[in-house]
């Protein structure tokens, strides 16, 4: 997992729930990169036209909440989302893109921070988000330990082959 | 200690855990219903090869009941294969209803156990003093793996409800209200206990159906002091020994509120998020396409019913259709014997086989662009039930009956011509 993370944002708003993130019709799709053509569909149709992989994925609160669906997490991880920051995060969404390795962050204020388009680049260590085109620095919540040390495995799945449970 | 403090505590072998701490928890139960192929696939990622207790799993197959494309039913022969293969016989296939039904039902359920579901309305559990809670796929998977899962345990959230609720108000409106107040982050990561008259006069249905909604304010579990009406109800079902470990009266809330409902109206949660709540002579007359009744939110026996007194004899508005979904197999043979089945469908509603329906957008009466439902379900997102241009309302199952009749929602206007 890279530590510094830059990329272009995209702003959504508050309450973005998973069936914005990934509609329900497109459930049945198995591969990752299937369900990666149908990353915030429900929120924005044109969105995969505008972002570029590694882009940063800016909301107001409770990104994420709603249904219990992996799929939300998988469309953004198999994208190449660089971050989602929110205010704060729907928790079952919040497990899922921990479990696989997709960062996030919360971070209060950061709807006022940023604008659409901007050039940001975050310390997730640090819990800091640095706004490159508007030269400020917000800072963020750090990520728990035992969670930085499964994003650092690379998601659970890695954390349990590397811990060798059968 | 919380009561769900003391179940997670017992579950993680330890004398006591205090909110904010991190614990791995031993699953009671584990189910995977037919959305998550996913969890089976993590499951071998992860290295797996035989599941760690398979007495403790079920799968149910309800979001695609039965399957609408060649792919689902691929998604469904490759679950029940792996159910065959790893000796787990709690297999619910495509003819038994919606998992939190089916699971409540067939006496999987009872106080003081740790339920994990994939699926977000676990947290309807707590109406047994259960705690259930929903995961993703590969959440599930390390369960499957090693029979346990980490857990923050939460602070929890105090809801007194006091007053006799007025027919047709029901506890879909209350729920409905209650986070038209606290907002659809008003719990996030938290649990919320119902407590009060109105709670403990409420019958095993009602307090599911709270619970069931908290998700919606974003709660990780729920929670009902389990009482007689709870040990009557899952005393037919189980054979379980259970002990049932209660709540310290030194216990200090994160938060608490007191509602009362003795004056409450019919709500209608407007269009698109879950707090939208007002009182339904609050709203503008909606025209309204299409009236769902269903899911494990607003598809019991009780909802029927509902329904059916609200019609009252009334045939369908003939420029709306009624579809509905009861939660399970149980429930439909009981709405047969009934005779709710017969009175509604010759009132000109249609019946689908128990299963969540088109609740998620995925089939069976799924809305086109322009088109208004009114719903029993829980979620009225944009694009939660087809188009993203469709308008959802949700609603109690009296109310819906309401509608189905008037072809609209009889918002100020026309609530005020009758008066």
């Amino acid at each position: 997992m890279d530590k510094i993370i830059s990329g272009k944002a995209h702003t959504f708003g508050k309450n973005i729930d998973t069936d914005q993130i990934y509609p329900g019709r497109y459930l049945e799709l198995v591969k990752p990169e299937d369900i990666g053509k149908h990353a915030m569909e429900g929120a924005d149709p044109k969105f995969l036209e505008k972002y570029s992989k590694g882009d940063i994925i800016i909301a107001d609160k409770n990104f994420g909440c709603g249904s219990s669906r992996e799929h939300a997490a998988i469309t953004l991880k198999t994208i190449g989302v660089g971050a989602v920051i929110s205010e704060s995060f729907g928790r079952i969404f919040y497990r899922n893109s921990i479990n696989l390795g997709l960062p996030l962050m919360v971070c209060q204020g950061i709807k006022e921070f940023v604008e659409e388009g901007d050039k940001l680049e975050i310390d997730l260590e640090e819990g800091i988000v640095k706004n490159i085109t508007k030269n400020k620095i917000l800072k963020g919540e750090k990520l728990p330990e035992f969670v930085l040390e499964m994003m650092e495995a690379g998601g659970i799945k890695q954390y349990y082959i590397n811990k060798n449970v059968k | 200690m919380h009561a769900l403090e003391k179940i997670l505590a017992k579950a993680s072998g330890r004398d006591s855990v205090s909110a904010g701490e991190i614990v791995k928890a031993k699953v009671d139960l584990a189910e995977v219903n037919d959305l998550y192929l996913q969890t089976i696939k993590s499951f071998y990622e992860m290295g797996g090869d035989r599941v760690y207790d398979p007495d403790k799993i079920t799968f149910i197959l309800d979001h695609y009941a039965p399957a609408p494309s060649i792919q689902t039913a691929s998604n469904q022969k490759e679950m029940r294969e792996f159910c065959y293969d790893q000796g787990i016989e709690k297999l619910y296939d495509i003819n038994e209803g919606v998992c939190h039904q089916v699971m409540v039902e067939k006496g999987l359920v009872w106080p003081g156990m740790v339920l994990v579901a994939t699926d977000s309305h676990t947290t309807t559990h707590g109406a047994f003093g259960a705690f259930g809670t929903g995961v993703g796929a590969t959440d599930l998977a390390t369960i499957m793996l090693t029979g346990e899962l980490w857990f923050k345990v939460p602070e929890v959230i105090k809801i007194e409800i006091k007053g006799k609720l007025n027919p047709p108000v029901m506890a879909k409106d209350v729920i409905l209200y209650i986070i038209s107040k606290l907002g659809t982050d008003g719990a996030v990561y938290k649990g919320v206990e119902f407590t009060g008259g109105t709670v403990k006069n409420m019958g095993i249905a009602e307090r599911m159906v709270l619970c069931n909604m908290t998700v919606e304010m974003g709660a990780k579990t729920s929670y009902i002091k389990p009482d007689e009406t709870t040990f009557r109800y899952v005393k037919e079902r189980t054979g379980k020994d259970f002990k049932v470990d209660y709540t310290d009266e030194d216990y200090e809330y994160s938060e608490e509120y007191t509602f009362d409902v003795s004056d409450l109206k019919p709500q209608v949660a407007i269009p698109h998020s879950v707090d939208n709540g007002r009182d339904i002579d609050k709203v503008e007359d909606v025209k309204v396409d299409q009236v769902f009744i269903g899911t494990c939110t607003g598809g019991r026996l009780e909802d029927i019913e509902a329904a059916v007194k609200a019609m009252n004899g009334r045939r369908v508005h003939s420029k709306t259709r009624l579809l509905i979904i009861p939660a399970s197999k149980e429930v439909m043979e009981k709405a047969i014997e009934k005779g709710y089945v017969s009175t509604l469908m010759k009132a000109g509603a249609t019946f689908s086989s128990p299963g969540c329906g088109p609740c998620l957008g995925t089939h069976q009466g799924l809305l086109a662009p322009g088109e208004v439902c009114a719903t029993t379900s829980s979620r009225n997102f944009p694009g939660r039930m087809g188009s993203t241009e469709a308008d959802i309302y949700l609603v109690s199952p009296a109310t819906a009956g309401e509608i189905a009749v008037n072809g609209k929602i009889p918002g100020k206007k026309t609530l005020k011509e009758e008066r």
